[in-house]
């Protein structure tokens, strides 16, 4: 547990290496805030991985998560995060591959034995499939659950809502109800005056842009 | 004489259903074993029955709204889980808590690993048998929460570790209680020893059950007192410091076998290192403010609002709309009593995290079930389960 060499150092050499060694399939790297970050081509994501697990300038020996991400205005809209950790150069790396609804990504499963159940949340999460994945199952939301409830086209409140029914005995679903229409407010500038139009004024007809004044 | 012949019988696998209600099961986990007779033959984990969403639900609160959902995750650690949001909103924010606040972070994260660990040592020791640690232990967890109820109001979902500090400074004579109960508590843990450690029953059930070796470990992704009972010396407290633990010393506890025995002395020797810790957080405690002095970030104080306007207006914003933090993305970990509990905190410039990953060591602790426990026995299922430490607060999220 020692550090002969500075933390970014470190992270310098891995990012060079990478570079070099991986080029055309690591797209980019940089160092942000001290954190090493590289965007991995979708299709040699098991190649990186396998390469910064067994090289022994990397040793990326633990897979520590996988998470996505949701990017509503981009074209392949999710961004698979996966975070890896070497415990013998104390240095940690991000690898980010972007995917869209219907494009696989390669499972890590291969590679870290436990991608398996990260990989199960980022499916049922955000609905991104991992080909080559034995058992491909949703993990946390309920039996039968239709939808990823994590994309950001989701609503918080969810589609339907359970309820135990007294005359069927048993519990049932039913479309989400709410007493209040679910708030949202408009933070970004409330010190700017009004943006919008106020309520009411869509039934005015619109004001004549620069008429000049009677009288005037 | 009459040949004695069996009839062919065909042998199939037992499929037992184990919780989602069960005591042993820390919670709500439903456990589908396939059995031989009374020897497992694979495990298949059903977890989510306490998903809550809160991670969804974080990415539609303010930055300040989102730390009471880290007490509710793991809710036997709940102050370290604080500490790891603050620490990645602040790394966000560019700024680091005053000196006063990081002591106080570390003597409360301290106090809630000893918290998290006699909890869990206590209902792992009544799943294999004994009721006495619980009872004991529990009397010390009072004590405990009664030092969260002191400095913060609550017994136990504290939202006490704010970005830039801590909500409030403790109270008068508080240290002079943590520091009586630090003197009192290592005979607490013999005491404890003395039920367990060389206790023939809880060894029958622990020793050599559920062995994970060194290499196992990493592969799994264990991290924490899992990882150590398997015999890797990783600490982030010492290997990747945060708040002020470079300035601390004390010592890793390692296990050499990585059985369930291994993973329960580690354990109690952390708590040990942890009443080291304590110590010196108290001894060394510097005074000062243990807010940042930044009133776009933390509201002023409350006498400063009655004279002030412009305190008034920043305390209205600020628990109103909230800070807004720059755009960028972070992952800072901490050593949460369970392992490397971290967030991963995208921001894209406004009050609200754009997404909020939570990493909780206990998922993929738990992931781990299947390959720890074939060719176990059933018995031997609430000893693996309890040794790792699993609450299931933070592995549903």
């Amino acid at each position: 547990m020692n550090q002969p060499v500075p933390s970014s150092d470190r992270l310098q050499e891995t990012r060079t290496q990478i570079l070099q060694a991986l080029a055309g399939d690591v797209l980019t790297a940089e160092i942000v805030r001290g954190e090493l970050i590289a965007t991995v081509k979708r299709a040699s994501l098991v190649k990186v991985a396998t390469y910064l697990r067994d090289d022994g300038l990397c040793q990326f020996s633990q897979l520590i998560d996988i998470c996505g991400v949701d990017y509503l205005e981009r074209e392949e809209r999710f961004e698979v995060v996966y975070h890896l950790l070497s415990m013998n150069r104390n240095t940690r790396i991000r690898l980010k591959v972007a995917a869209g609804e219907d494009t696989p990504v390669p499972s890590l499963t291969p590679v870290f034995v436990c991608a398996d159940w990260l990989e199960r949340e980022v499916w049922d999460m955000y609905g991104v499939y991992f080909s080559g994945h034995a058992d491909l199952r949703r993990i946390l939301t309920d039996y039968g659950f239709d939808g990823h409830p994590q994309r950001k086209d989701f609503p918080l409140t969810g589609y339907v809502e359970m309820r135990y029914d007294e005359d069927q005995k048993r519990v049932i679903y039913e479309p989400v109800k709410l007493v209040q229409d679910f708030r949202s407010f408009d933070f970004l500038s409330p010190w700017e005056g009004i943006q919008k139009l106020l309520p009411g004024d869509e039934k005015a007809p619109p004001a004549p842009a620069a008429a000049p004044k009677q009288g005037a | 004489m009459n040949k004695i012949t069996s009839p062919e019988v065909e042998i199939e696998n037992y499929t037992l259903n184990f919780g989602p209600q069960h005591p042993a099961a820390h919670g709500v986990l439903r456990l589908v074993l396939e059995m031989d007779g009374e020897v497992i033959e694979r495990v298949d984990p059903h977890i989510g029955l306490l998903h809550r969403g809160t991670e969804k639900l974080i990415e539609y609160k303010t930055y300040l709204q989102a730390i009471p959902y880290f007490d509710r995750l793991d809710y036997v650690s709940p102050m370290n889980q604080e500490q790891a949001f603050a620490l990645a909103v602040e790394k966000l924010l560019g700024i680091t808590a005053p000196p006063r606040a990081q002591y106080i972070r570390m003597l409360f994260a301290e106090l809630t690993r000893i918290l998290n660990h006699i909890m869990n040592i206590a209902s792992y020791a009544m799943d294999v048998g004994a009721m006495t640690p619980f009872l004991w232990t529990f009397e010390e967890r009072e004590k405990l929460m009664g030092f969260y109820d002191d400095v913060c109001g609550a017994r136990m979902h504290a939202n006490y570790i704010r970005p830039g500090g801590v909500s409030m400074d403790m109270p008068a004579g508080l240290k002079e209680r943590i520091s009586d109960w630090a003197d009192k508590y290592p005979k607490m843990i013999d005491d404890l020893e003395s039920l367990l450690t060389e206790n023939r029953i809880f060894k029958q059930r622990t020793v050599d059950i559920g062995i994970v070796s060194e290499a196992e470990a990493l592969a799994w992704g264990f991290t924490g007192p899992n990882l150590r009972a398997s015999g890797v010396p990783w600490d982030l407290r010492k290997s990747q410091p945060y708040d002020g633990y470079e300035q601390m010393e004390f010592d890793i506890p390692v296990g050499k076998h990585g059985d369930c025995y291994d993973r329960y002395l580690v354990r109690i020797l952390e708590m040990r290192e942890s009443v080291k810790i304590i110590r010196q957080c108290l001894d060394k405690m510097p005074s000062g403010p243990v807010r940042v002095n930044d009133r776009k970030i933390m509201a002023p104080p409350r006498a400063e609002m009655k004279t002030s306007m412009e305190a008034l207006i920043h305390h209205f914003k600020l628990y109103t709309e909230g800070f807004k933090v720059p755009a960028g993305e972070t992952y800072v970990a901490t050593e949460a009593p369970k392992g490397e509990f971290a967030v991963y905190l995208v921001s894209d410039g406004t009050n609200k995290p754009y997404r909020c990953r939570i990493r909780a060591p206990g998922f993929v602790h738990l992931a781990a079930m299947d390959a720890m426990l074939r060719g176990h026995m059933l018995a031997d299922v609430p000893a693996v389960l309890g040794s790792i430490d699993i609450v299931f607060g933070e592995v549903d999220r």
